[in-house]
Order: structure tokens, then C-alpha cells, then sequence
């Protein structure tokens, strides 16, 4: 019996609308014509090959994705890359030094051992750094940097020693 | 998940803009996002067309004019929270902002944005109603204003029209020697409000304002508690009957969250906090 070929019905053209996006991203130009639904998230990694920022929940309770944008934290998966054009987008490759010499707050994380699997690690520091950059005073209690890190989910390390590499972070930069 | 298909405008005029959104009965308007896109992303939401409106002209920042704050469309919750200026006037907006989500989604989500979203736990509908604000849409027939009280249906539901862009919400300032408070119950830090309740003590006059988000099917005037505390002095017993007449307003049932009784337990604890401490504030 011929049942046929099973084809799926594919349009001949993509239907996909598309959009040309430009913006600085650690501070290199970068512009792309891309799917004008494609997450910012997603522009990152697959078009920059920018695999450090990390996808996990996808509708941003999780906060693996988180870079900044214009100066602030942002959850690069809430974010279409489209409204990112014209924008300075940093990502956790933009962080430590050329030559590989690590940021005080990574010194911290190491030091502290503040990560185990490091899947949450990338926008857990983008997240403190927006903090230790801003010109706001930094609320270094317990409940402060809990406060500060609770849009960041951790599933290894119970955030304890996340708390101790903030409050060693924040010491040694206002030492510098 | 990705999110489905769309069409994308990025308009520069608000004429534009409105001409956009009713050009397609599935357009939405996209601000800061950060409500639509995780709705897209879980396929909760497939909009035909997004309006994108932050390079809209006139639509972003804050001003404080006749006793008002103006807060335009593309005002992101965290420049509402940080204000100077906006936390003098009313100070209620930056205790209730700490319980919306966490920074780095107050960074891009906006205000207006939050409102015309309507979720009936969300704080800043919420606090929207308890100042006795209102909101401005525009649409293909002309800029009209909605007070707070009507703009609010049902969950996610207003009474804005399809074809219409929410370009200004405005909060009253507080009356001077007015106490504020916002008193909020959630599971986790930064969730969608178990139970909220904001409370506005004015001795001057003699009235408190009370409204509560979480409990129903839309954010709540506690109407019942108001009336029992208006003109009266703010005794024990007085705030502890508010209380009791406040579980009245709860009409959510059971859900994975919490039960009725527990949210009707729940608000009269809420109310009796927030009417002591805005007493408290209150000159």
C-alpha cells in the first residue's frame, strides 16, 4: 500500500519578520539583521557567540541571564534584541581583564566559594556589579545583600558563601 | 520557549503609534516587557503586531504638576522608585515599589506598563487605586481620563479599548501631615502579593484610605474599613473592627497559594498593620 510521503508543510519563504539591529556590546559595534523575536539572550549567544551569558528559566524568575543594559541590570531573556538596538549591552565576558586577571568580585566568588556549578554565576555578577558600580550606597547587611541577590536563583550552593564573596567584593573595591 | 511569530512597529510620533496599534485588532503595545514577554515566551500570549513605544516622543519621564505625579508611559518602575522629588511628594510609591519583583526587572519594567497589565496582585495597580489616581489613554478618538476606580475589571482587564495607548498614569501627591504605609505577604521575596493592603491615614480630614490587591478578582478599595475608620479616633478597637470588616473584600478562592480563609485571616492582619503604622507617620 502507498501511504505517501509524510512532507512537513514548510512555507517556501520564511514568514519570520525580520529587523536590523545595532548596538555596542562590551563596547564593540555590532549590528545584525535578525528575527525580530529573537531574545536578546538568544542574539548573544548565537549570533555573537557570547555563550557566558546564560539561559535558564526563560521567563526571567531565575536571573542566569541577567547582563546590563545602559549601565543597569536587565534580564537579557525579557529584553528583544530589537529593543536593545541603539543600546550598550555588558556581559559577563566584558568583566575580567584582557590578559585574564580576574575582577575583585570573581577573586571574591573564588576565594568565598561562592559557586559550585556555576550555571547561575554569570548573572549573579553582573547583577552584584551593577550594584558595586552604581553611585548608591550599597546596603551591606545580611538582609541587604539577600535583598540584592533575590532575583538570582542558586540551586548548589544555599547562598551563603554567594553572601560572604558580595561582602569581600564590596570591601576590597572601596580599599582600591 | 520561544516566542511565537509577530510583526514589529517601532513608531516615533504617538499619533503613529495609536494609528499602528488599531491598524491590527491583535496588536499590543510593547513598553518595558517585562510582563508580555515572559506571557510570549510561555506562549501565553501571541500578539499579531507589537508596538514598540520607547522611541515614542513625549512619553518618558516624570513630572509633579497641580498636585499630581505625572508618570508617562516609557517611566521604568525603578526611576519611579529612585525620585527625589516623587518620594517627597509620595512616599508610598517607593515602600511599595521594594515588594515589585527585583531590580534588574524594575530596571527595564515601566509603571504604565504594570497598570494596563492589571494583574489583580501586582502592587502598583494597587497603590494606583489607594491614592485615588487615574490614567490617560489615547486612542484614534482623542485623549480621555480614567480614574483608577473604573479603569480596574477583572484580572488583566481594564477599561482601556484595543485601540487605545495608556500615556500617563497620575498619582496624587499626599495631602500634607498624611500618613502611608504598604504592608505585603508573599511566599518569596519579589512574588506576586499572597495578600497587599496600602493605607493613607489623613487626621486633617478625618478619612483613611485603604485598598488591598491579591485577595479578588481586581485590585480593592476596602471601602467597609474606611467607613469605620473615618472621622473617628484611631483606637484599638477601632482598627482591630476595620480589620475584621476588611476579610469581606476577599472573594479569591482556594488556590495553590493560599485558601480563603487563610487570605481572609491574612488581609485583617495586613489592615491592622498598615492603618497603625500610617497612623504612626501621620502629623
Amino acid at each position: 500500500m502507498n501511504r505517501g510521503t509524510i512532507r512537513p508543510r514548510l512555507p517556501a519563504t520564511s514568514i519570520d519578520p525580520k529587523a536590523a539591529v545595532a548596538l555596542t556590546v562590551n563596547g564593540e559595534k555590532v549590528s545584525a539583521e535578525v528575527s525580530v523575536r529573537m531574545l536578546l539572550s538568544d542574539f548573544l549567544r548565537h549570533e555573537l557567540g557570547l555563550t557566558g551569558t546564560h539561559v535558564g528559566c526563560e521567563h526571567g524568575v531565575c536571573g542566569a541571564c541577567t547582563v546590563m543594559i545602559d549601565g543597569v541590570s536587565a534580564r537579557s531573556c525579557l529584553t528583544f534584541a530589537v529593543q536593545a538596538s541603539g543600546a550598550e549591552v555588558r556581559t559577563i565576558e566584558s568583566v575580567a581583564a584582557e590578559d585574564g586577571g580576574l575582577h575583585p568580585l570573581q577573586e571574591a566568588f573564588r576565594d568565598c566559594h561562592a559557586l559550585q556549578c556555576g550555571y547561575c554565576t554569570p548573572g549573579m555578577i553582573m547583577n552584584i556589579l551593577s550594584n558595586l558600580e552604581s553611585d548608591r550606597p550599597m546596603d551591606l547587611s545580611e538582609e541587604g545583600i539577600r535583598d540584592m541577590l533575590s532575583g538570582n536563583l542558586c540551586r548548589c550552593t544555599g547562598y551563603q558563601n554567594i553572601v560572604a564573596a558580595v561582602r569581600q567584593a564590596a570591601d576590597a573595591m572601596a580599599a582600591r | 520557549m520561544k516566542p511565537p511569530l509577530f510583526e514589529y512597529c517601532a513608531p516615533r510620533t504617538l499619533k503613529d503609534a495609536v494609528a499602528m496599534l488599531a491598524g491590527d485588532p491583535g496588536a499590543m503595545v510593547l513598553a518595558g516587557g517585562q510582563s508580555l514577554i515572559p506571557a510570549m515566551n510561555m506562549r501565553l500570549a501571541s500578539p499579531a503586531r507589537l508596538v514598540d513605544i520607547q522611541h515614542v516622543d513625549g512619553l518618558k519621564g516624570i513630572s509633579i504638576e497641580n498636585g499630581r505625579i505625572v508618570v508617562r508611559a516609557m517611566t521604568r518602575h525603578r526611576e519611579l522608585e529612585l525620585d527625589e522629588a516623587v518620594f517627597r511628594a509620595n512616599p508610598l510609591i517607593r515602600e511599595a515599589m521594594a515588594h515589585v519583583a527585583h531590580v534588574p526587572i524594575r530596571n527595564r519594567g515601566t509603571v504604565v506598563g504594570s497598570i494596563c497589565h492589571a494583574d489583580a496582585a501586582a502592587e502598583m495597580p494597587m497603590v494606583l487605586l489607594a491614592t485615588g489616581g487615574s490614567v490617560v489613554p489615547e486612542g484614534p478618538r482623542g485623549r480621555r481620563e480614567v480614574a483608577a476606580q473604573e479603569f480596574f475589571q477583572f484580572h488583566m482587564t481594564t477599561t482601556r479599548e484595543p485601540d487605545e495607548i495608556v500615556v500617563e498614569a497620575h498619582f496624587p501627591v499626599l495631602p500634607e501631615g498624611a500618613g502611608w504605609a504598604f504592608e505585603e505577604f508573599t511566599r518569596r521575596h519579589g512574588d506576586y502579593a499572597i495578600a497587599a493592603v496600602a493605607a493613607i491615614v489623613e487626621p486633617s480630614a478625618g478619612r483613611v484610605s485603604l485598598a488591598a490587591c491579591g485577595v479578588a478578582s481586581r485590585p480593592v478599595r476596602l471601602e467597609a474599613s474606611e467607613q469605620i475608620l473615618a472621622g473617628a479616633e484611631l483606637t484599638p478597637e477601632r482598627i482591630k473592627a476595620a480589620a475584621e470588616a476588611a476579610t469581606d473584600a476577599v472573594s479569591a478562592p482556594d488556590d495553590m497559594h493560599a485558601t480563603n480563609a487563610y487570605r481572609r485571616h491574612l488581609l485583617s492582619a495586613l489592615v491592622r498593620r498598615a492603618v497603625v503604622k500610617a497612623a504612626s507617620r501621620a502629623k
